[in-house]
């Protein structure tokens, strides 16, 4: 598997062979708060880039999950449907969102390491 | 500038997270967050910092009495001292200015006023009473509420003698060697209490309720509470606009009132005796969809017949829930409506309120 990226959206990926696999971070759910209602796209659906591909709902509000690259869904985590709360507890291991078979690998390239990331949520949340 | 409550050293302490609510630095949330804040308040003793809340005192005798029937659709000639009721502050079109707690007290009445409106509520009570009574919205005192079935347990350990106070009752009593102002009532359809205590003292106070195993609550679960148990937030379910006829609340209306001058009361006599065109409903979503505030409502055939007003997920009842405003044809239990949320219609059903009724646990009587 190849080696974590993340978004501006604060979604994370990870490449295994032409499939990307995409959640969103523990510093996304720690800002939302508790996750009560998930939404995902359908399979076999084309997104775009920084398009919207679902949506994560807490108590408090609603927040659309975007695609950090573009491709076709070739899978989506339904457990995360049926209980949302597992987003809270394991947001970067078992509560991925959806599969993407991988349009454009070079979109890869735009986004960032962990290191990279960790940095931005730190200067976008103070 | 943003107002800061007497019990803000101790949320930021306790980890809370802070938004601004109605003026004033008020926690959403603490580290446990909405849900485990939620469930702990019905199970065991959630202290919530409701100071930013008015409390205005008016003093007076039985002339007093008088002339806030002329401004309250409420029987205050009947209150004994001490007892509480809900009611409003209306206008001449019947709308809702505030929804308020009034207590009457020895020497006058004590008026609970939400925050984002008590300036406005103060301004329009002193006019109509034409100054000629003193009105203080006193700023001196904190109010403190105390919600769950481990509230009265909790709070006797701090104060002497609360138990025998009914709901909707209140009374003084004695706290570290002053007096406070305890009523037994709340907003969380749960049995708790709201202390109203001087600003000095309200945070050793709190502090020795969380050591006697109540937890602070923030804003976002006294909201999924408040939702569950059907009562209505001003702002979002009440307002200028809409009256208490229409939002469900005629049972706050005494009969004997019906009758007699109030703002708005030939409005709501007449809403009373020709109905309504709009009710308040409760909304169940067969989804786990969230219709939040503004939400369109549809008929079957695609009509438009209303839109929500407070809608989250609530987890006690662990689903979506609800409360908004459709054409009264559609409001008996159990019609079946759409919401629009992100463009799909999701299908849902007018049901009772409150969605959240107390079970009695175990040692308890079901009274």
């Amino acid at each position: 598997m190849s080696e974590v990226k993340f978004s501006k959206e604060h979604e994370w990926i990870t490449l295994e062979g032409e499939v990307a696999t995409i959640g969103i971070t523990k510093h996304a759910t720690e800002m939302l708060g508790d996750i009560v209602f998930a939404e995902l796209p359908e399979k076999g659906k084309n997104v775009e880039k920084d398009g919207t591909a679902g949506v994560v709902e807490s108590t408090k509000a609603a927040s659309d999950v975007y695609t950090p690259i573009s491709g076709e869904v070739v899978d989506i985590n339904q457990s995360i449907v049926d209980d949302p709360a597992k987003i809270n507890e394991d947001p970067e291991g078992a509560a991925w969102f959806f599969k993407l078979k991988v349009k454009d690998l070079s979109e890869l390239d735009t986004l960032m390491n962990k290191e990279e990331y960790e940095k931005f949520a730190k200067e976008t949340s103070s | 500038m943003i107002k800061k409550t007497p019990l803000y050293n101790l949320h930021i302490q306790h980890g809370a997270k802070m938004v601004e609510f109605a003026g004033y630095q008020m926690p959403i949330q603490y580290k446990s967050g909405i849900i485990q804040e939620h469930k702990f308040t019905r199970e065991n003793a959630g202290i919530f910092d409701v100071s930013h809340m008015g409390q205005l005192f008016i003093t007076g005798s039985d002339q007093l009495t008088n002339d806030l029937e002329k401004i309250f659709p409420v029987n205050l000639k009947n209150l004994k001292i001490n007892q509480s009721k809900y009611s409003f502050l209306m206008n001449e079109q019947g709308g809702i200015y505030d929804d308020l707690i009034i207590t009457k007290l020895k020497d006058g009445y004590l008026i609970i006023l939400n925050a984002a409106c008590k300036k406005q509520d103060f301004e329009i009570i002193k006019k109509k009473l034409d100054d000629k009574y003193e009105l203080n919205l006193d700023e001196s005192l904190s109010l403190i509420a105390l919600q769950g079935p481990k509230a009265k347990d909790v709070l006797g350990k701090v104060v002497s003698n609360i138990t025998n106070l009914k709901f909707m009752n209140g009374g003084e009593f004695e706290y570290d060697n002053s007096n406070i102002y305890i009523t037994r009532s709340g907003y969380t359809g749960e049995d708790g209490f709201e202390i109203s205590i001087d600003n000095k003292k309200a945070e050793k106070f709190v502090d020795q309720l969380i050591n006697y195993g109540a937890k602070l609550i923030g804003l976002g679960a006294r909201d999924t509470l408040r939702l569950e148990a059907g009562l209505c937030l001003y702002g979002n379910d009440l307002d200028e606009k809409t009256s208490p006829i229409e939002a469900n609340l005629k049972w706050a209306i005494p009969k004997s009132r019906v009758d007699s001058d109030y703002p708005g009361s030939n409005i709501i006599k007449k809403q009373i005796d020709d109905g309504v065109k709009t009710l308040r409903v409760g909304i169940k979503p067969e989804t786990r969809v969230i219709a939040r505030g503004n939400t369109k409502i549809f008929d079957k055939n695609d009509k438009e017949i209303g839109k929500v007003t407070s809608g989250t997920f609530g987890p006690s009842v662990e689903c979506s829930i609800a409360m908004g405003y459709v054409e009264n044809n559609y409001s008996p239990t159990n019609t079946k409506i759409f919401l629009e949320v992100r463009g799909k219609k999701v299908p849902a059903n007018v049901c009772d309120l409150p969605f959240y009724k107390k079970n009695y646990v175990k040692g308890e009587k079901n009274v």
